[in-house]
């Protein structure tokens, strides 16, 4: 056992095989490590064994709608900015069995005490604003009146690896969400890519006693203050480069104003509400629960499965939907994301990944919605110029 | 099995009837080789013309009707069929909206005729493909081409518990991220009725790489004018619109008048 650790918040230097010997190194302690993989048209987030399985060279381009892989000439490992899915199908699984049960005579018998025993997952790659939407699901799943059990026996055993971004996405808007880059907290390690012609190296630190335990076992010497100084740099122009943005001041209430707008009527044309924007946000979190028996009566079993406010079944009470309308769907999660989420967990549902935007076949821009909504308030109140 | 003994059965009796169709669906109740022997304990097929000689008489508690409505035979069939059934499903998108035989709907079914048949006086036909819903009140209905084997358990296992069966009326993007997909529109740029197009496939074409063809037919609330707009976007013509719409769901109201708004804005141009 190594007695000295690296002390918490110290940031080191390592190389490419340094990393991979992290990998095997959380391997070792039985964790299941997830990692960013090309997969078909797209880096996704999927099982990896070492260095070799990261997507060396590739990149990606996202805008409202549209997303493509693309190939960088500088070998970096997460060139990338964010993968379509988020960790949230690990940790908040979007179908899971919660029982099942036997008849028994005329009582009946459960065939298991609840979930299957959790993996132990390792994420390597989690970038600031998925930090930031990990820590929004911990609040809404791990509250005080409600805890999820499948969320929390997945979530507790879980290690973190943060990835510090170094580039952006025109689709990004973490900088007006307050979740940007650098990671400051809620991981066990966080690395900072450094990519030139003369080197290819991370930036790393611990941020929890396992995560010290772990790098204690690898190779590193401590980042001279031109290392540390290039990856704030590498941080800073990433940021820098954002232009996509959210004016959050007195959203909330702007939005309750906005309950009759326009403007609903006009994103409703374009939705389909086909619910793609609510599965890649990395906060939604709503489910169903389906009862089902078989065929001869004897078993049943109890299912969650992922659901959407942009189904109609969502609002199903007796007599029929509460919202039959896009208008009224799309209403409903814009204004919980960005307006209602404040009242009940304390903090907006958004952080600003732009998944959303991406990934909606449409192109509608959680972005560009708010700030129609704002200006014709502004308009309407003869104050700034409209949008 | 004698009639005597089905008599004192206390299991629910299904009659399988088909119309015009291709026998896709029905055989999907044949292809649950594993549960096969539990649904044959747990109910009494008394009617199935593919699968059995045992030909019962009706009323039966559950019929299951594949095809559409095309003939004049055929439409006085289906009124006996709902005299004869308490619960009446109709099984995949034939029964539920005319079918691919449907794209007759905007033709000269007299001229088909003739052209097809050397004897064309002996065909005696509807000038409409129909479903089912057209002519009787239906309870169910089962969507697909074909329709999925496990909606088809679901429903049974369902009815005979006295619940309500999950099948969910959203879109096959829903299934499709539920399968960890990568999105073939947005990463792509192919086309893909997913978002306008009912659940129940699991996603099949998409997790296979091809765009969604519309087989479950309308989800609950498709945006067709959206789906219109993305398929220009993506660089396909009006007349190919046309014909994505027009497929196994061709008649189904929203995808028909889908199609036919992209015809006549061709013309109009
Ligand atoms: S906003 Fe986009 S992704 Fe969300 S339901 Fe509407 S069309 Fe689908
Ligand atoms: S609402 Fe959109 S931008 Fe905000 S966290 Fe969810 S997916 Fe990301
Ligand atoms: S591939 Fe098709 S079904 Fe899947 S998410 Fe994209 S549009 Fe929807």
């Amino acid at each position: 056992m190594v007695t000295n650790l690296p002390a918490i918040g110290t940031q080191f230097l390592i190389d490419i095989p340094a990393l991979d010997s992290i990998i095997g190194g959380l391997r070792r302690r039985g964790y299941e490590v997830l990692g960013p993989v090309v997969r078909g048209a797209a880096v996704v987030y999927d099982a990896i064994e070492g260095v070799n399985d990261l997507p060396a060279g590739a990149g990606d381009e996202q805008e409202a709608g549209a997303y493509r892989l693309t190939r960088r000439e500088d070998g970096a490992l997460f060139g990338f900015v964010l993968s379509p899915h988020s960790w949230k199908k690990f940790l908040h699984p979007p179908e899971a069995r919660l029982f099942a049960a036997r008849r028994d005579g005329r009582s009946f018998r459960l065939l298991n005490g609840g979930p299957a025993p959790p993996p132990r997952y390792a994420f390597l790659g989690v970038r600031a604003c998925e930090l930031a939407a990990i820590a929004i699901q911990d609040r809404v799943l791990l509250g005080e009146s409600y805890s999820d059990a499948t969320y929390r026996a997945r979530r507790q055993g879980a290690f973190l690896v943060a990835v510090n971004c170094t580039w952006a996405a025109p689709t990004c808007f973490c900088t007006s969400m307050r979740t940007a880059p650098p990671a400051e907290a809620g991981f066990d390690l966080a690395l900072t890519e450094l990519v030139s012609s003369e080197r290819h190296v991370f930036v790393i630190e611990a941020g929890s006693r396992a995560g010290a335990e772990v790098l204690a076992e690898v190779e590193r010497h401590e980042a001279s203050p031109g290392d540390r100084l290039e990856a704030e740099r590498a941080i800073a122009a990433a940021k820098a480069s954002i232009w996509r943005k959210v004016n959050t001041s007195g959203l909330r209430e702007l939005l309750y104003e906005k309950f009759d707008d326009p403007r609903w009527d006009h994103v409703a044309q374009r939705c389909f509400t086909c619910g793609n924007c609510t599965q890649v946000c990395p906060t939604c979190f709503c489910t169903t629960v389906d009862d089902s028996s078989d065929v001869t009566g004897q078993q049943t079993e109890r299912w969650r499965r992922s659901d959407s406010c942009f189904s109609q079944n969502f609002t199903f009470i007796h007599g029929g939907s509460v919202r039959m309308s896009a208008k009224s769907r799309y209403r409903q999660w814009l204004t919980h994301k960005l307006g209602a989420w404040v009242d009940q967990f304390g903090s907006p549902g958004c952080v600003g990944c732009g998944r959303c935007i991406t990934w909606c076949p449409a192109g509608i821009d959680i972005t560009q919605e708010a700030a129609a909504l704002r200006a014709d308030e502004e308009i309407a109140i003869g104050k700034g110029d409209a949008i | 099995m004698s009639s005597k003994k089905a008599a004192k059965d206390e299991r629910k009796t299904i009659a399988v009837f088909k119309f015009a169709s291709c026998d896709g669906c029905q055989l999907s109740l044949l292809e649950l080789e594993e549960e096969l022997l539990s649904i044959v304990g747990a109910v009494n097929i008394v009617y199935f013309p593919e699968a059995s000689r045992v030909m019962l008489k009706g009323p039966y508690d559950i019929g299951l009707v594949e095809g559409s409505v095309t003939t004049h035979h055929e439409a006085e069939l289906i009124q006996q069929v709902r005299r004869q059934s308490k619960m009446l499903v109709t099984l995949g998108a034939c029964a539920t909206s005319g079918g691919i035989q449907a794209l007759r709907n905007w033709k000269d079914v007299n001229l088909m005729v003739r052209t097809v048949y050397r004897n064309p006086d002996f065909i005696s036909t509807l000038k409409l493909s129909t479903p089912v819903a057209e002519h009787v009140p239906v309870d169910f209905e089962l969507r697909g081409c074909p329709i999925s084997k496990y909606q088809l358990l679901e429903l049974l296992s369902a009815t005979l518990a006295g619940r309500k069966p999950n099948i969910p009326t959203y879109s096959v993007c829903m299934e499709c991220k539920r399968r960890d997909n990568v999105c073939l529109t947005v990463a792509q740029g192919t086309p893909c009725l997913g978002p306008v197009t009912q659940a129940g496939c699991g996603a099949l074409c998409p997790s296979f790489n091809r765009g969604c063809y519309g087989c479950f037919g309308p989800m609950e609330s498709p945006n067709t004018d959206a789906m219109i707009a993305l398929f220009r976007n993506l660089g396909r013509s009006d007349p190919e619109i046309t014909r994505a719409f027009r497929t196994f769901s061709a008649w189904a109201w929203q995808f028909r008048q889908a199609s036919e708004e992209c015809e006549h804005e061709r013309k109009a141009r």
